[in-house]
């Protein structure tokens, strides 16, 4: 039953109405929302999203004047010819089991997918380029990005905006689980925002809130969207989307009540004037008049429901360009409290739910397992299956075995593509039918590489990622990412080649001075007559024993 | 029985010392050859004399001059003289290495029939329509008419005109003298048209040392290939304005036709952006008596540095880029004036900041106020606003007002803001400029190269540089015969080139190795093998200096413990020995002053000391 709720949801989004008419309809619009669901663990989580759209040509036109879409990203596009970007940093690993689905998927680390336009001649070289330049603009270390860590998926990754002819060498993947996400990452997507965080809801983007949290993931994504019902010209829209998980025994000191002030320690004052339409909505299922569950202040003035798949949803909708909002107390600080605090049941199981782990022993060979639950009790899901192994793990791929209920799963569609040292890693997509009520369970064994010593990470002991599959299913679109792997290849001693050359070279001065000895020395005969050391000592002992001498 | 024994021995002693010799001879013939070519960093040749040569370059600028005399403009008997050449040659001083020559190669002709008819034409404008249709003049040249000494097509009290072509018209005169005083008076048009000081010195602003008015020179944007402008538009408060800028239209009209002109320096390419909640750094002043906020001279500086960081840099090019600010102050700070060092309000309400851009506060007329309630629309007239942003752009691209000589009509520029000489002066200035660059880039890379032997030379690096040498040679050859566009082009190449070798990332690969670990990872095996080579060779040399010298023996007794000593077998083995404790003896120094060496000590000394006990017992 979960399972649809990002679907649905993200066409409540979508579908919201349109704000206050305009005499002339201006060519860019913003729009900003933000969902707050406590979650079934008493957590609580946020997810903003701020949709610029702007109908331009942006690929023809010679002079660009910018307005709300930030020049900088306009730029790229024009640039690089860009039909798609879809940007995400990640920290923190979205706990599917305990949270439920999230609302927007994103792998830990950095995640960069991206269509060209087929007018591209050169797509690894924009490639190259643009990872650069968005290195430069989200100050992260995409500039890693590079032939061994990007993969051209032939099934998965398929557009998400308007796209005629879907010719995936124009598409691009790459993912740096190592990424470690921080302020410094936040500063520049908040600067592409309009209202910068000086009003509306970017206000509670604060940094030290954001990240002393559980799961931070900021993303952007950039599309090419219809202009009209009838598609005759193309608008670009940019979703910048950013979901936070409150630890509710951090903040709220082992309450599961909650607060705006609480929680990112700001409250809403004015709603950006640039917005066209600027909501919060607050997951309040189980609300009504009669059942003093919990409470929300201030009272909703219009509630949202919505029955996705047998398990009916409530919002509450807080519109902040309408002034009574906000103009009564001046700022808008919504609040929820429990009155009688929901019992801890075990939180549902999603339909849907992937784990990976790796088996084996030793430091030569081993196997990746990825376990693929389908709890519906009796649907079956055809899953796209997209795994993405570094090179230096070497796959066996005719060991690669699909399990499900104990017996051989055959996937429909297998593309496999193998690694080249140093070069590309290996890809492997498979459409897999998931059966009714089953685990299945794909695994296949690796050996481990010997990397060259200039190829370890800074820090090899601490292991190796191994980028997480990730399953889309078609039917639902749900994309879910394992977590990512661990994996520690044979690490050296790094003082290791200083010690080999002493050893080396003592061993080569060792029999060097016996053969100089051996050429160069003089040998004769020695006369026994002069005693050495040891005789005259011994004729000492002979002496004082009294017994001759020798 | 000792005598065979002792001639076997002899034999041995010789067999000995000659594979002593023979390692010796292997070890330096072969060893060291091998460990030179496998160490060696790959380094390629570079042209070092030349690049030191540039320092020493003597640019000659030629500004070929076309004098062309009408009838009746010097006396008739001067006219047969005609067609001649004037070189007209002085040294520009400057404070720099190079030594800059200015070169006016004057043509003096006669004036052809049409351009009698043009120039006997009553004004000005109708005279150069007619002069410029046939010819097209090659970039960097002028063409000066001497008209008669009372021709009306000037104003009476006016002894020169300049156009907005590279035309220049200077009355003639009737005098014995009238060659030397006509060149004068070209000269004087020509330097105004072309080069002078003041645009050398502002071209090469950042290799001259310092002086008090370097400030200003170093006004003007260092040279490029291309340009980028951005237009941003700054709304510190949306709520109470709702501005709306036409800024395609404004950049149609006003900026491209300036920029098209100017395409021969570089290329540009223009943008804009409109930034909300966007303030400026620094607190305006409230003045009571007139009710408005000032900004003061002394802050400025102070404004730009909170807007940058939203500026935001130019992700898709690497150009430089020059901002230009409209700033619409927010309804608690306007009206806002900018004020001078005297604290007289400024008339554009605008400033500029060298290299970087322009800023310009644009009031809302306070009527607007009263009309409506907030937020009030606010339509900006961009023409106001381009006209300072223009006259920003023009000194940004150090195209200052001409320096005109005295009684000298000057035409005014043309409808794109610019006129031909101007363009032709800045790349004058701009190839002088970049010259200079890649010299020094060129000087300094070798300066680089040349002091540390650890850099790796790739082909391509070198490759670059010899292309970068010829391209300043090709450039400074192409400014002396006077092909300014040519010469420009050169120029171009040359800073381009020098600079893809100066930031060649190849040439840092092996900046970082030190000489402490070379030497930790050579002395394990090298001093082994070393110390009994060289133990030997002394021993050798030794026994050969005796024996030369046993002759003279009969003259004066050498000591002869050093005698008996080196024929024993056993001196040798106390050689060895003596050798071996020295260092050990030593060896507890290295072991506490080098930590991490520590290790290969003891293995090595075992070694030594094994392979001295295989050395026989004396006898």
């Amino acid at each position: 039953m979960a399972a649809a709720l990002p679907l649905v949801l993200f066409v409540l989004l979508l579908l919201g109405p349109v704000g206050r008419g305009h005499a002339e309809p201006p060519r860019d619009s913003l729009r900003e929302e933000l969902v707050i669901t406590p979650l079934p663990s008493g957590d609580v989580a946020a997810t903003f999203q701020f949709r610029t759209r702007w109908d331009s040509e942006l690929q023809r036109e010679e002079v660009s004047h910018y307005r709300l879409f930030p020049k900088a990203l306009g730029q790229l596009i024009s640039k690089y010819s860009l039909r798609e970007l879809h940007l995400s940093f990640t920290q923190g690993f979205w706990r599917t089991r305990y949270w439920g689905p999230p609302f927007l998927q994103a792998p830990s680390g950095a995640e960069l997918w991206v269509w060209f336009q087929d007018t591209v001649t050169d797509v690894d070289k924009s490639w190259k380029e643009l990872s650069n330049v968005l290195s430069g603009i989200f100050c992260a270390s995409l500039n890693f990005i590079d032939s061994t860590n990007t993969v051209t998926p032939t099934a998965s990754f398929k557009p998400l905006g308007l796209a005629n002819g879907t010719d995936h060498n124009f598409l691009r993947y790459a993912v740096l689980p190592r990424e470690v996400v921080c302020t410094e990452n936040l500063t520049p997507w908040k600067k592409l925002l309009p209202c910068s965080s000086k009003a509306g809801l970017s206000v509670l983007l604060k940094a030290d809130r954001l990240f002393h949290t559980s799961y931070h993931s900021q993303a952007v994504h950039i599309r090419p969207v219809c202009r009209n019902a009838r598609c005759t010209s193309v608008s670009w829209e940019l979703r910048q989307t950013l979901s936070v998980v409150f630890d509710a025994f951090v903040t709220g000191q082992g309450k599961k009540d909650w607060s705006l002030f609480r929680m990112f320690s700001r409250t809403l004052t004015e709603p950006c004037p640039l917005a066209s339409e600027s909501r919060v909505y607050v997951d309040i299922t189980g609300y009504n008049q009669d059942n003093e569950t919990l409470e929300v202040t201030p009272p909703p003035t219009t509630t949202y429901q919505d029955v996705i798949l047998g398990a009916r949803k409530t919002y509450a909708v807080y519109d902040l360009l309408d002034t009574a909002v906000i103009n009564n107390s001046r700022n808008l600080n919504l609040q929820l409290k429990w009155k009688s605090p929901p019992e801890s049941e075990a939180p549902p199981v999603p339909f849907l739910h992937a784990q990976r782990y790796v088996s084996g022993y030793g430091l030569q060979n081993g196997k990746l397992n990825t376990l693929l639950y389908n709890t519906h009790p009796h649907r079956a899901f055809p899953v796209l299956l997209l795994d993405t192994v570094p090179w230096h793990l070497r796959l066996y791929v005719h060991t690669l075995t699909i399990t499900s209920k104990g017996k051989d799963n055959k996937p429909s569609y297998v593309h496999y593509q193998p690694a080249q040292d140093r070069l590309q890693p290996h890809l492997l997509e498979m459409l897999i039918q998931l059966p009714a009520n089953s685990a299945t369970k794909v695994s296949i064994q690796f050996e481990r590489a010997l990397l060259k010593w200039t190829e370890y990470t800074p820090d090899p002991n601490h292991g190796f990622y191994v980028r997480y599959p990730v399953s889309d299913s078609s039917s639902y679109f749900v994309r879910l990412y394992t977590e990512p792997l661990l994996v520690n290849l044979p690490t050296p001693d790094f003082s290791m080649p200083y010690n080999v050359i002493c050893l080396t070279c003592t061993v080569v001065a060792v029999c060097y001075g016996s053969f100089y000895n051996l050429l160069t020395r003089t040998f004769h005969i020695e006369e026994p007559s002069t005693g050495g050391l040891a005789k005259r000592l011994a004729n000492l002992i002979r002496r004082a024993r009294g017994v001759p001498p020798l | 029985m000792a005598a065979p024994g002792a001639a076997a021995t002899d034999l041995e002693v010789v067999r000995g010392k000659r594979a002593a010799l023979f390692f010796a001879a292997v070890a330096i013939v072969l060893g060291l050859p091998l460990w030179w070519k496998t160490t060696e960093t790959y380094r390629a040749p570079l042209p070092y004399s030349e690049i030191s040569g540039l320092n020493a370059l003597q640019l000659r600028l030629m500004v070929p001059v076309t004098v062309v005399f009408t009838r009746e403009s010097v006396p008739s008997d001067d006219q047969e003289k005609l067609p001649f050449t004037v070189v007209h040659e002085r040294e520009i001083p400057l404070k720099y290495k190079m030594k800059i020559k200015c070169r006016f190669q004057k043509a003096y002709r006669r004036a052809l029939d049409h351009e009698e008819e043009a120039l006997s034409l009553g004004s000005m404008q109708e005279a150069e329509t007619m002069l410029a249709e046939p010819q097209e003049q090659a970039e960097g040249s002028l063409t000066v008419y001497v008209i008669p000494e009372h021709s009306s097509l000037l104003p009476q009290d006016m002894m020169s005109y300049i156009g907005p072509e590279r035309t220049a018209v200077v009355r003639g005169i009737m005098h014995r003298e009238a060659f030397n005083i006509v060149g004068r008076r070209v000269i004087q048009v020509a330097q105004a048209m072309s080069l002078t000081e003041d645009v050398l010195a502002a071209a090469l602003a950042d290799h001259l040392p310092e002086d008090k008015w370097s400030s200003d020179k170093r006004r003007p944007l260092k040279s490029s290939l291309g340009y980028e402008i951005t237009f941003s538009l700054l709304n510190p408060d949306p709520k109470s304005h709702d501005v709306h800028w036409d800024i395609e239209g404004a950049v149609r009209r006003y900026v491209q036709p300036f920029l098209s002109a100017l395409s021969a320096a570089g290329n540009f390419s223009v943008d804009s952006q409109i930034l909300y909640y966007a303030v400026l750094g620094v607190n305006p002043r409230f003045d009571p008596a007139s009710s408005s906020y000032y900004l003061a001279a002394h802050s400025l500086p102070h404004v730009i540095n909170p807007v940058e960081s939203r500026l935001g840099s130019s992700a898709a090019s690497l150009y430089p880029v020059l901002n230009f600010l409209l700033y619409v102050p927010e309804l608690a700070h306007s009206p806002l004036y900018i004020q001078d060092k005297d604290g007289a309000p400024v008339a554009t309400n605008a400033f500029h900041s060298p290299r970087w851009g322009g800023i310009m506060v644009y009031n809302v007329d306070p009527k607007a106020y009263n009309a409506s309630k907030l937020p009030v629309r606010v339509e900006v007239d961009m023409e106001q606003v381009m006209e300072v942003f223009l006259a920003q752009l023009r000194l940004l691209f150090g195209i200052a007002q001409p320096q005109l000589p005295v009684k000298c009509l000057f035409s005014g520029p043309k409808s794109e803001g610019l006129t031909t000489w101007e363009l032709d002066r800045l790349l004058w200035a701009r190839s002088v400029e970049n010259l200079a660059t890649a010299t020094t880039t060129l000087t300094s890379l070798a300066q680089l190269l040349g002091k540390i032997s650890n850099i790796v030379i790739k082909d391509d690096v070198a490759s670059e540089v010899y292309r970068a040498v010829a391209a300043v040679q090709k450039a400074a050859e192409e400014l002396a015969s006077g092909h300014l566009a040519s010469a420009f082009t050169a120029s171009q190449e040359a800073v381009t080139s020098s600079e893809r070798a100066f930031f060649d990332p190849s040439l840092l690969h092996l900046l970082y190795f030190p000489d402490d670990q070379k030497f930790a990872i050579y002395i394990p095996l090298f001093l082994p093998m070393a110390v009994p080579i060289l133990l030997s060779l002394v021993k050798i040399f030794l026994e050969t200096r005796k024996s030369w010298k046993k002759p003279e023996k009969t003259t004066y007794a050498p000591p002869r413990r050093i005698s008996t000593r080196s024929t024993s077998s056993g001196s040798r083995f106390e050689t060895w020995t003596q050798a071996l404790s020295s260092l050990k003896s030593r060896s507890p120094q290295l072991q506490s002053g080098c930590p991490s060496t520590g290790e290969i000590w003891t293995p090595m000394l075992d070694a030594l000391s094994a392979t001295s006990s295989h050395l026989p017992s004396s006898a």
